[in-house]
């Protein structure tokens, strides 16, 4: 057992127009990928149009066995179809957010507006609902999991750039946090993929207590309690108030926290992706690594049959109340009737994990690095709390707003507060506030700039988001749409379309096909010694 | 993938204290005087770039539903 398994991230950003009161946020998103797509076309030709290809989205499956109906369904539950702009939208985008008389001054040649788009990278940037969100290529463990999330925020900041640069466009600010504190929330999934054979009650049952606790490594801080924040006071989580249900379908009404959409863009017999709804973005690198990391071990205790047999009285419950006590003190409830805090069910979760690493001799480098680091992480906290500063998000933003208060006398509603919190999460260096606190080497990091930069472009050597993203760049005039499961191409002289399945998310490496594009043939030799090879 | 680690230094007052194998450094120390001024920087730096007009700015920030 070890931290390997192919996984993948996306963030929603919050977006904003400060000089455009009430502008439409979907426009604004679309602003946002249309604007990336230019920085793009201006440096890789017809690279960025690419469309996105809906044929295996299924997001009303649901893992417990059963599909639920359309006609019962959230309308933002259907995200399989293309989101195409209502003239009322753009009618608002000429007037209320007066965006000029396009969306984007740079659309492509045909006129359409980009609402989605994939990425030399492997990545995928669309519009979901009212938020721009990158949703990362899959790697295979979590430490390449945290360079491509990193890769995604360098992806929003371009954009926002390109607006910022673009006359008669309002400047577009955006957010990575979870939530306007006015009543809504928006994600930072995760995607793991899992064998089907493992059963989705284990899943569940083993992951519930470990999300209600998780929060203390990786939880972003929030100021403001309850889903509108008007309870003063600071929070460990940004999602922890958002969360109605132990487990369910939806990810936009009764969240659950353990969602069971039953979508694996891979061969659906061999396979399950867990998608997971209830993490905080993290601007922190090393919180993300614990985040995913911690995650993908437990996971493996599940499908091992050996996670810790701990059950949450009310687990909905137990994650406000740990995540309403930055002290770490609070104790919840277990069904049992034992109490235990966060801090004794996550060792619970990492005394499990370590016995069985060593009992099945996983001794690699990452899972060696993720297991020191979730047992310093909880030392720490045990001792004493601020100490965590450099590597766990909520205790940084906390500590530089206990600082800001000593200094200035201020309770927890103050506007500033408020402010500070939401600037925390802008993603420009030079105006967020995880990223000044960062500048002066105040958080510690995994990567440098360049390699973040260089995953802005180079996709992950070693899953199927190397053959999609090579293929943009190698036939950009020739591919047609791409998607988690399939690149599908038009060669000249031949009828229709060539669609190529990737069913298998650990095929399409470097390893695999790297000669192939190597070889620069024509796409039509390069196509027929796919199928031939495959 | 290749990776490269950094951990937070700690401030060259600070090394200089280690490497003279000074005992922990007493409140009026030069340590904690380096600390405070730490501290006192970057508390400047944010009031200087946070937003001045914070009640107005955090009640424009409106999102719809997301995921």
């Amino acid at each position: 057992m070890s931290v390997r398994r192919v996984i993948g991230l996306e963030t929603e950003f919050g977006v904003l127009a400060p000089s455009q009161p009430g502008a439409n946020s979907t426009i604004l998103s679309a602003q946002v990928i249309n604007a990336y797509a230019a920085t793009v076309r201006s440096g890789y030709g017809h690279l960025a149009g690419t469309r996105w290809d809906y044929a295996d989205e299924a997001p009303l499956a649901d893992a417990r066995g059963w599909n639920m109906s359309r006609a019962v369904a959230d309308a933002s539950q259907l995200t399989d179809t293309p989101r195409e702009l209502t003239a009322e939208e753009i009618a608002l985008a000429g007037g209320e957010a007066r965006a000029g008389q396009t969306l984007y001054s740079e659309e492509d040649a045909d006129g359409h507006v980009l609402m989605n788009m994939v990425l030399g990278n492997g990545a995928r940037l669309y519009v979901d609902h009212a938020h721009p969100e990158y949703s990362s290529p899959e790697t295979t463990g979590p430490h390449d999991a945290v360079l491509y999330d990193q890769a995604g925020d360098q992806v929003a900041l371009a954009a926002q750039r390109r607006i910022a640069e673009s006359p008669g466009f309002a400047e577009v600010l955006l957010y990575k946090n979870n939530t306007d504190n006015k009543g809504v929330s928006y994600g930072a999934h995760e995607n793991y993929l899992m064998p089907r054979a493992t059963s989705f009650d284990d899943i569940a049952a083993g992951l519930l207590p470990f999300f209600a606790t998780r929060q203390v490594l990786c939880g972003s801080g929030r100021v403001g309690l309850g889903m509108t924040g008007r309870t003063a006071g600071y929070q460990i989580s940004q999602r922890a108030d958002f969360f109605e249900a132990e487990v369910g379908l939806e990810t936009t009404i009764r969240r659950p926290l353990v969602n069971t959409r039953d979508e694996p863009h891979a061969t659906w017999e061999k396979y399950r992706r867990l998608h997971v709804i209830a993490g905080d973005a993290n601007l922190g690198q090393v919180a993300t690594l614990l985040r995913v990391g911690t995650t993908a071990l437990v996971l493996s205790l599940i499908e091992a049959g050996t996670a810790p047999q701990l059950e949450l009285r009310d687990a909905v419950a137990a994650v406000q109340q740990i995540s309403h006590d930055p002290t770490l003190r609070t104790a919840v409830d277990l069904a049992d009737g034992r109490r235990m805090t966060a801090l004794d069910l996550q060792q619970a979760y990492l005394d499990a994990a370590r016995e069985h690493c060593t009992r099945t001799g996983a001794e690699d480098p990452a899972t060696t690095d993720v297991l020191t680091r979730w047992q310093d992480t909880l030392d720490t906290l045990a001792r004493d709390v601020s100490s965590a500063k450099t590597t766990v998000d909520w205790v940084a933003k906390l500590d530089l707003m206990d600082r800001y208060r000593d200094r200035d006398g201020l309770a927890w509603d103050d506007h500033r507060l408020a402010m500070m919190d939401l600037q925390w999460a802008d993603i420009r260096p030079e105006k967020g506030l995880y990223h000044r606190v960062a500048s002066r080497g105040l958080m510690e990091t995994l990567f440098t700039a360049e390699q973040i930069q260089s995953a802005v472009v180079h996709p992950p050597e070693d899953t199927r988001a190397y053959f999609r993203g090579r293929c943009l760049g190698a036939y950009p005039d020739d591919v047609l749409g791409a998607s988690w499961d399939a690149v599908t191409f038009s060669i000249p002289g031949r009828p229709g379309t060539q669609r190529i399945a990737t069913p298998e998310p650990l095929r399409g490496t470097r390893e695999m096909v790297g000669r192939l594009f190597d070889a620069g043939l024509d796409v039509g030799a390069f196509v027929d010694e796919l199928r031939r090879g495959s | 993938m290749a990776q490269e680690q950094q951990r937070p230094q700690p401030s060259t007052q600070d090394q200089e204290a280690d490497d003279a194998g000074a005992p922990a450094p007493a409140p009026a120390s030069p340590a904690a005087q380096a600390q405070t001024q730490d501290v006192d920087d970057l508390l400047e730096d944010i009031d200087g770039v946070l937003e001045q007009n914070a009640e107005e700015f955090v009640r424009g920030f409106v999102q719809k539903g997301g995921q």
